[in-house]
């Protein structure tokens, strides 16, 4: 018993080691589905900063401005709608060409297999393999063959795709792609 | 478990941990240029000179001395110029 409890330790450190995640970055975020619920409002933690401090504060050192906490200088997370949009609010960059719009389904070929993305899509962070990416906006599909970068999809259906290089596939030479391949 | 077989899993484990580039020792730089230098170099032919020349680099020397600027140097990753 005593053996097994410390390999998986072992294991959970060495796992950590390889990944290079450090927990010293590591910021709680509130989950949206806990936001998005009806009970949210009662089970939202009261602020830190209320008014009783801000009058306690200037009783002490009232020629002192009352001092910026981290919710001042950080944006609001952009709210997530009640309701799947009809749309997907899609931000794909590529170096030299953008497709930022609204559409149906992208197409995203990461690393862990090609994922359709629809409106409502769960969030998720992908790695893009070097695949064929395609954009559906009600009759027309526009592809690319994107060589990398990630894909960021957001609870309130933003999809952010930051491709490294893409090109439409008709750019492309097929039998220099077979030879390359061997 | 037995210690190689606890071995094996804590090796495997950490394989999975990471990307199979990382893995290979390379960079996320590394490999997304390697994969980018690799799709370029598969275009069709107009496409594919353009995409080279974008990657051309032109760099203008002029060294001082005492304060005074000396003949500027001209180089170029085209070998023509």
């Amino acid at each position: 018993m005593l053996t097994k409890n410390r390999l998986l330790t072992s294991t959970a450190s060495v796992v950590r080691g390889c990944g290079g995640w450090s927990h010293a970055n590591y910021v709680p975020t509130r989950r949206y589905a806990e936001a998005a619920s009806p009970g949210a409002e009662k089970s939202k933690p009261s602020p830190a900063v209320t008014e009783e401090l801000k009058k306690a504060w200037k009783a002490v050192a009232p020629i002192l401005d009352f001092p910026k906490v981290p919710s001042n200088f950080l944006k609001q997370r952009p709210p997530v709608p009640a309701t799947i949009p009809a749309k997907l609010t899609l931000n794909f960059v590529l170096p030299r060409k953008s497709h930022i719009e609204e559409v149906d389904m992208v197409t995203i070929p990461a690393s862990t297999g090609v994922m359709g993305v629809l409106p409502g899509h769960v969030p998720t962070v992908v790695e893009i393999k070097p695949e064929l990416l395609s954009i559906q906006n009600g009759a027309e599909v526009t592809k690319y063959v994107v060589s990398g970068g990630y894909a960021f999809i957001h609870a309130n259906s933003v999809t952010d795709i930051m491709a490294e290089d893409g090109y439409p596939p008709e750019n492309f030479d097929i039998e220099e792609a077979k030879k390359a391949l061997s | 478990m037995s210690a190689p077989q606890g071995a094996q899993a804590v090796a495997q484990v950490a394989k999975g941990a990471a990307p199979y580039w990382r893995n290979a020792g390379m960079t996320y730089l590394a490999y997304v240029n390697a994969c980018s230098a690799h799709v370029r170099n598969c275009l069709k032919e107009p496409f594919k000179s353009q995409s080279a020349s974008r990657e051309q680099i032109h760099y203008k020397f002029t060294e001082w001395d005492n304060g005074v600027p000396s003949k500027p140097v001209l180089r170029s990753s085209n070998p023509e110029e």
